[in-house]
């Protein structure tokens, strides 16, 4: 199977790879080859290892075994070709900053050590804002806008690293309708510059509507392949196996989905 | 005499130790490192002391090397701590501080005995003794402070990025293992360059209360750091002018009282983040809510539309005293909402239509809380209570499209719990 991966065009290829924290894994084994272009979502249970696959991908956490290649490169050679949205309550929304300013760091990474960001770098950020609606709250300060807003201003930092693959870690959580539709929205006309995404989700009910690829983990990789393949309840009992309440809402959404056809 | 050299000495001093403390102090309590600034400073207490003891000479860089190396010790002794035992980060910074504290004063009590440490002057490390500064120390400290506020300025974007999102950093390639310890380096510069002036004991004040009160009054990083480095330069001027005219007050005290009073004063009235501010914010809302509670009560009791409501009325059905229900009206007839005759009161144009949004927001909330299976429907009125007052007209327009889609009619001229589907009674 390794051999037919072409690895300078793979945009992600995870090759055996185990994660531990302090001696524990938390993802085992894991090889994935993410093709070029799709939108694909990564589901799972609580726990199962879905942000440390990410942080793993970017070297933010230490593998135990196995490698990641970027486009047939090691992670810190193919920064650049990455851009990150973590999950929002891992910051501190109390800090003195504004909006633009936190999209600004998106920028940092092309900027480098010491040299300041300049116009150009300000005029990216102001477009990353404008594309998630949030031109007007640049100027506002970080602890005063919803959640919904928090989330899309990571989104405009993410944008401004004007990257080639960009890793999102649970984007939808805790965020209002009008966000969630204007953060798809996104989502798709990336899609359409043939930007790849690896998106953390937990809502079943859309992972059809929103994905057209799928990496189902539970410690493992559990199934990896286009939704249509993939998405089925079988899977999902293997992914979730046991959790009755959430099963049963597997099984509702498989429903859904065949109800629909 | 007030303006003899010495004193220019003094007073340059103190500027450049509150600027340096408080600019490094915004990113260390950002950073929430203000206490390790505090257990450094008491760990460098024995490194004064023995580098006295080795080389017998009271050179202010020879004694602030001695202080930083057992500073820098400390504060490795307790990530040690931390990472090798189960005790946790204050225990273990409680244990350095005051071993180190201990060590330090029995060293500086045997030197103090000793012949040639009578003369030494080593005690003023403790409280801190500006007077004492002379030209070389002086110029030890513009070196120091010009490198720390360079060395800030240089690499500001990056401390930037590591106190908001060090995560993000490393993605971007930025080592947030080395930003860090180069604001850690930073901040025991800062630190040791105020010992002399300042003392082991209240230096990290220094570092600490300016920063706490340039956080009231900003909501950007860069006003916060220079707002914080010139109301430390201005604390360390004024205390040392305090302390001139009453010359047995030690400068250190006099600067951290200083600041302590900035801190208050900065925690009191400031815009927005002030207690004032916050407390006038509350007791607006609160005066809305009440003002909202009485129309919804008037609506609930009058008879017919524009009919006047006995005040004793709205009392019983907001089962509150009369004088306050009394004092609520007024305010409410001098924002025009409501008409007062006769110890009755009528809602005037403005009043009917405040009252029309209160209680169909309350209303819809109330539905909407049963039709969600949220709660009972005897137990939805005070959530529909809560919810009524933060509403806004376009969430009432969301939830109004919801319920119509639902076929929900909402009667809001109906007393009591006032929804019913249409087609259910007519």
């Amino acid at each position: 199977m390794l051999h037919t991966v072409d690895e300078s065009i793979t945009p992600i290829h995870i090759h055996d790879m185990t994660v531990a924290y302090h001696k524990k894994p938390v993802l085992w084994d894991v090889d994935l080859a993410v093709p070029e272009g799709k939108l694909v979502g990564v589901v799972g249970p609580n726990g199962a290892g879905k942000s440390t696959m990410i942080k793993a991908i970017m070297d933010l956490v230490p593998k135990a075994s196995g490698w990641v290649r970027i486009y047939g490169k090691p992670y810190p050679r193919a920064r650049r070709a990455i851009g990150y949205v973590p999950q929002r309550e891992s910051v501190d929304w109390d800090f003195p900053i504004h909006a633009l300013d936190v999209v600004l760091m998106g920028r940092y990474g092309h900027v480098g050590w010491v040299r300041r960001p300049g116009k150009r770098d300000r005029e990216r950020a102001e477009e990353a804002l404008e594309k998630v609606g949030m031109v007007d709250f640049g100027h506002r300060q970080i602890n005063q806008l919803s959640g919904g807003q928090q989330q899309r201003v990571f989104l405009a930092r993410a944008l401004a690293q004007d990257a080639q693959i960009y890793l999102m870690d649970e984007p939808f959580a805790g965020v209002d309708a009008a966000t969630e539709r204007a953060i798809i929205d996104i989502l798709m006309d990336l899609r359409a510059r043939k930007k790849t995404m690896l998106v953390v989700h937990h809502d079943l009910h859309t992972v059809r509507q929103y994905f057209d690829w799928l990496v189902l983990i539970n410690m493992r990789v559990v199934a990896a392949g286009e939704t249509r393949d993939v998405f089925t309840e079988e899977n999902l009992n293997k992914t979730y196996g046991g959790r009755l309440t959430v099963l049963s809402e597997a099984a509702q959404a498989v429903a859904d989905h065949r109800g629909g056809l | 005499m007030i303006w003899d050299a010495t004193f220019q000495f003094v007073l340059i001093g103190a500027l450049l130790i509150g600027a340096t403390s408080g600019t490094l102090g915004a990113f260390a309590v950002l950073r929430r490192r203000s206490l390790l600034g505090d257990a450094l400073a008491h760990a460098a207490l024995p490194g004064v002391a023995l580098a006295f003891l080795w080389t017998q000479s009271k050179a202010l860089p020879i004694l602030l090397l001695g202080a930083t190396v057992s500073g820098v010790i400390g504060v490795l002794v307790i990530e040690v701590i931390v990472n090798y035992t189960r005790i946790k980060a204050d225990a273990a910074l409680g244990i350095v501080l005051s071993v180190f504290f201990g060590i330090g004063i029995v060293l500086l009590t045997h030197i103090q005995q000793s012949a040639v440490g009578n003369q030494s002057g080593l005690d003023k490390f403790l409280f801190g003794q500006a007077a004492s500064i002379v030209r070389a120390d002086l110029y030890v400290m513009c070196l120091v402070s010009a490198l720390v506020l360079i060395a800030v300025c240089i690499f500001y974007k990056e401390f930037k990025g590591l106190i908001f999102d060090a995560e993000f950093l490393a993605a971007l390639g930025f080592s947030p293992r080395r930003v860090d310890l180069l604001l850690m380096g930073l901040i025991v510069l800062s630190v040791m360059v105020g010992l002399q002036a300042v003392g082991v004991i209240l230096i990290a004040a220094m570092l600490i209360t300016p920063a706490a009160a340039a956080r009231f009054w900003t909501d950007r990083l860069h006003v916060m750091v220079i707002a914080s480095g010139i109301l430390g330069a201005l604390c360390g001027a004024l205390g040392v002018g305090i302390s001139a005219l009453a010359p047995r007050i030690p400068t250190g005290p006099v600067m951290v009282l200083v600041a302590t009073g900035a801190f208050l004063a900065s925690a009191l009235i400031a815009p927005k983040r002030g207690v004032l501010a916050r407390w006038a914010r509350r007791r607006a809302n609160a005066r809305r809510e009440n003002g909202q509670h009485f129309l919804r009560a008037h609506t609930a009791r009058q008879d017919g539309q524009g009919d006047a409501v006995a005040l004793t009325d709205i009392a019983a059905e907001l089962q509150l005293p009369r004088a306050r229900v009394h004092r609520l009206a007024k305010r409410l007839s001098r924002d025009g909402c409501v008409a007062i005759h006769n110890g009755a009161c009528s809602l005037t144009e403005q009043g009917q239509k405040e009252a029309e949004f209160v209680v169909k927001s309350h209303r819809l909330w109330e539905y909407y809380l049963v039709y969600r299976s949220i709660l009972e429907r005897d137990h939805v009125d005070r959530p529909a209570d809560e919810a009524e007052h933060i509403l806004t007209p376009e969430m009432i327009e969301q939830l109004e499209t919801l319920l119509a889609n639902e076929n929900i009619d909402i009667d809001i001229h109906k007393t009591g719990s006032g929804y019913r589907r249409t087609g259910d009674d007519g």
